[in-house]
């Protein structure tokens, strides 16, 4: 069993609107998993799906093989994007309340959230309203009451959004940590970094639909076009750049480097390696810069949806 | 693991209400507050009651006068053989309240147009239609004798009668039974109506609250929505019961502080029922008031009026929350309520009317019937009714529909419930209400 969260064909109408259409993931365990997609493509429907907050029209969701059930909801921890908590309740009072909802006991509630706390360094926050707290602390309390139940799945929309730099990078090294300690990680985002970053696999959803979905290495080599960007020096860099450009597709490049009087990006047929370009031009000029193009996640992001 | 969260979501919103400022603030001051109000309004009252007035007759046919005793609190002076000027300049120097003058008339039994009050400021109704009906019992009386009849012979003939009431079954009832069993049910069905209204519009506005503060996903990824909504029905609910058992001690502590302290008999300010009850008392011995009343106390019947009322309160009650629950789902602020609060307070308004103007009138009549069977109107309706003894099936069968309505209202707001918190931004339609049923 490779796969902790499997959809099958999961399809949601909300009256004529379908909001999700046959979409089928397979989120392998121990991954942190990207889900993909414009404003209003779906991401929402499927995670409240998965939380089981909405039943969908048609298909299932398995977790570890089996369908999901109502208990499974101890095994889920989700981060909504639109946070909220009790304004008026204390920090402490509140994460128990939460905790035990999620059907922790009340010791082990306590102590799980004294860990948290010392973790975190928000220790005094005990007797503190939510109303009396920042946006940024709110949020840790937020992501306290997402973990503490020690879910197998972590479900985190847009988890970086309301926090400084370095308390995203705190929350990020939580991430990471609870993954390397065998949580499964669904993260859903637009900010394209932290996925380059952090995501092994993603799914893009757009109008509804799967477009695309893959280990994010593969999807990368899905969409790499065999393009080179080059760096050289010559002495008449007119004739070069005229001579590359008679056999081969090029486009202007742009990047910092030392006095290099010629950059260019060079797409290469289908049939034609690295190498063949590398010795083509080792005669013409002196190379100081050649890296295959990958294309970023922004770039798939956004090439894929403006296709569809 | 336990997957029954209810008491744990009803102990958290109990004691999010308990603990709410404004909530232990209502609690402790309303009482207070209600009881100085009518510490005042008993006070003002006796003030008035005690103010003394005296009132200057000047009767030029000299045979009206006499109709005149000196009361408690009015005084009379009569005064003959003086002019209408003389008398006014009296009146003034004396700052009397004001001036009876009764003209001298060629007939003196049509004294209809020659009668007038003068004073400095306008005198009230009582004390005018008081003035009118000494005079007009006087005339009578004169017309009377002038035909030659012994008023004293009038006056032994008056008799008053008190009619004996009792069923079929032998059961004794009076007049007083009545005015008990119209308190009992007016005051059963009033404190539901009193109770849905406050304490649904409380679980409205902590749906919303849920909702604005976005927590709801969260909780909602951990619970059922129908818990959620029962958790936090029960737990206003119980809230409310704590606030008024609160309400009734402590009201009940500071009624008899203030009328031992300031010695003022509370009893005195009277409602128009009182006066209803003082009327039939007056007419029957004061012995057999105290018997009355005791034998009207045994004849209600009091078990079934516990049960009914413990049965009727809690489905009404009920019945009428989940719509407010379901409100508070739809919507995203309280201004938006409104549209939604109407077809919900219509019937219950309806039913406190009916109650208050029809079950009077005649408990077991068509209307009441009716209503008492209507499930919006039943509990506030049959409440009011059963006082006055409703047979046990008209119950059950009253009951059952509620509960069978009840039923199907909490499906209807749960299915409401679970897709409006989840929705924002838009005003909501009954339209799209509709719709979301079929989600």
């Amino acid at each position: 069993m490779n796969n902790l969260l499997v959809a099958n064909s999961v399809s949601k109408s909300f009256g004529n609107f379908k909001a999700l259409n046959e979409v089928s993931i397979a989120v392998p365990k121990g991954s942190i998993f990207g889900l993909l997609g414009p404003n209003g493509a779906g991401k929402t429907t499927l995670i409240r799906i998965i939380n089981q907050i909405t039943m969908p029209d048609s298909g299932q969701v398995l977790l570890d093989g089996q369908p999901l059930k109502p208990m499974n909801i101890r095994d889920i921890g989700y981060l909504p994007e639109e946070r909220g908590l009790y304004k008026s309740m204390k920090v402490g009072e509140q994460v128990l309340y939460l905790a035990q909802l999620k059907g922790l006991s009340k010791q082990v509630a306590r102590e799980r959230l004294k860990y948290w706390f010392d973790k975190l360094d928000i220790g005094d926050w005990w007797n503190k309203k939510i109303q009396e707290l920042s946006k940024g602390q709110a949020q840790k309390i937020q992501f306290i009451v997402t973990v503490i139940h020690t879910p197998k799945l972590l479900i985190f929309d847009e988890p970086f959004s309301g926090f400084d730099p370095i308390n995203a990078s705190l929350i990020k090294d939580e991430i990471l940590q609870l993954r390397d300690e065998g949580a499964t990680v669904i993260f859903s985002t637009h900010r394209m970094e932290s996925v380059e970053e952090m995501c092994d696999h993603i799914a893009l959803i757009h109008k509804s639909n799967k477009v695309l979905d893959g280990k994010l290495t593969d999807v990368k080599r899905q969409f790499k076009t065999n393009t080179f960007e080059v760096g050289m020096q010559s002495s008449n860099p007119e004739e070069v750049t005229r001579i590359i450009k008679e056999k081969f597709e090029v486009f202007p490049a742009t990047f910092k480097n030392l006095n290099d009087d010629i950059k260019l990006n060079i797409k290469l047929p289908d049939e034609t390696s690295s190498n063949d370009l590398l010795s083509f031009l080792t005669s013409k000029a002196e190379i100081h810069h050649f890296v295959e193009v990958i294309p970023s996640a922004n770039d798939i992001f956004i090439q894929t949806v403006k296709n569809n | 693991m336990k997957m029954n969260h209810l008491p744990l979501i009803i102990k958290r919103e109990y004691l999010n209400k308990v603990r709410n400022r404004s909530f232990v603030v209502m609690t402790f001051l309303s009482p207070i507050i209600m009881i100085a109000l009518v510490a005042v309004v008993a006070y003002l009252s006796q003030i008035n009651n005690d103010k003394k007035r005296s009132i200057t007759i000047l009767d030029e046919t000299g045979v009206i006068a006499e109709a005149f005793e000196n009361t408690e609190n009015t005084t009379y002076t009569i005064l003959s053989d003086t002019g209408y000027e003389t008398a006014k300049e009296l009146v003034k120097a004396k700052e009397d309240f004001g001036l009876l003058y009764i003209k001298k008339a060629s007939d003196t039994i049509n004294l209809v147009e020659s009668v007038n009050f003068y004073s400095d400021e306008s005198p009230s109704v009582s004390i005018i239609s008081n003035l009118e009906r000494r005079i007009e019992k006087r005339l009578s009386d004169i017309k009377l004798q002038n035909d030659g009849v012994d008023i004293e012979q009038i006056r032994a003939s008056k008799t008053t009668i008190n009619i004996g009431q009792e069923t079929f079954e032998g059961e004794k009832t009076s007049k007083i039974d009545s005015y008990l069993k119209l308190a009992f049910g007016g005051a059963a069905g009033y404190l539901l109506f009193m109770f849905i209204i406050i304490y649904g519009n409380m679980i409205m506005r902590s749906v919303i609250e849920e909702k604005t503060s976005r927590i709801i996903e969260v909780i909602i990824s951990s619970v059922k929505p129908i818990q959620l909504m029962m958790g936090k029905i029960i737990g206003t609910s119980l809230a409310g019961i704590t606030q008024f058992l609160i309400w009734i001690i402590l009201g009940g502590v500071l009624l008899f502080m203030v009328s031992a302290i300031f010695g003022i008999d509370l009893m005195q300010i009277q409602s128009p029922q009182q006066q209803m009850i003082n009327q039939a008392m007056a007419s029957s011995d004061a012995q057999n008031i105290a018997q009355d009343l005791i034998a009207g106390f045994v004849n209600l019947p009091i078990l079934n009026l516990c049960v009914a009322f413990l049965f009727f309160f809690i489905g009404g009650y009920l019945l009428y929350s989940s719509f407010y629950a379901a409100i508070g789902a739809a919507v995203d602020n309280e201004t938006d309520t409104q549209q939604f609060m109407m077809p919900i307070i219509m019937p219950l308004v309806l039913a406190v009317y009916v109650g208050v103007f029809t079950v009077i009138e005649d408990p077991h009549g068509t209307v009441s019937t009716i209503f008492s069977f209507i499930p919006l109107t039943s509990p506030v309706v049959m409440l009011m009714r059963i006082p006055f003894g409703v047979p046990i099936w008209e119950q059950l069968l009253s009951f059952a529909i509620l509960v069978f309505t009840f039923v199907f209202t909490v499906w209807f707001a749960a299915k409401i419930y679970r897709v409006g918190i989840l929705m924002y931004g838009k005003k909501p339609t009954y339209k799209e209400l509709f719709k979301w049923l079929k989600y």
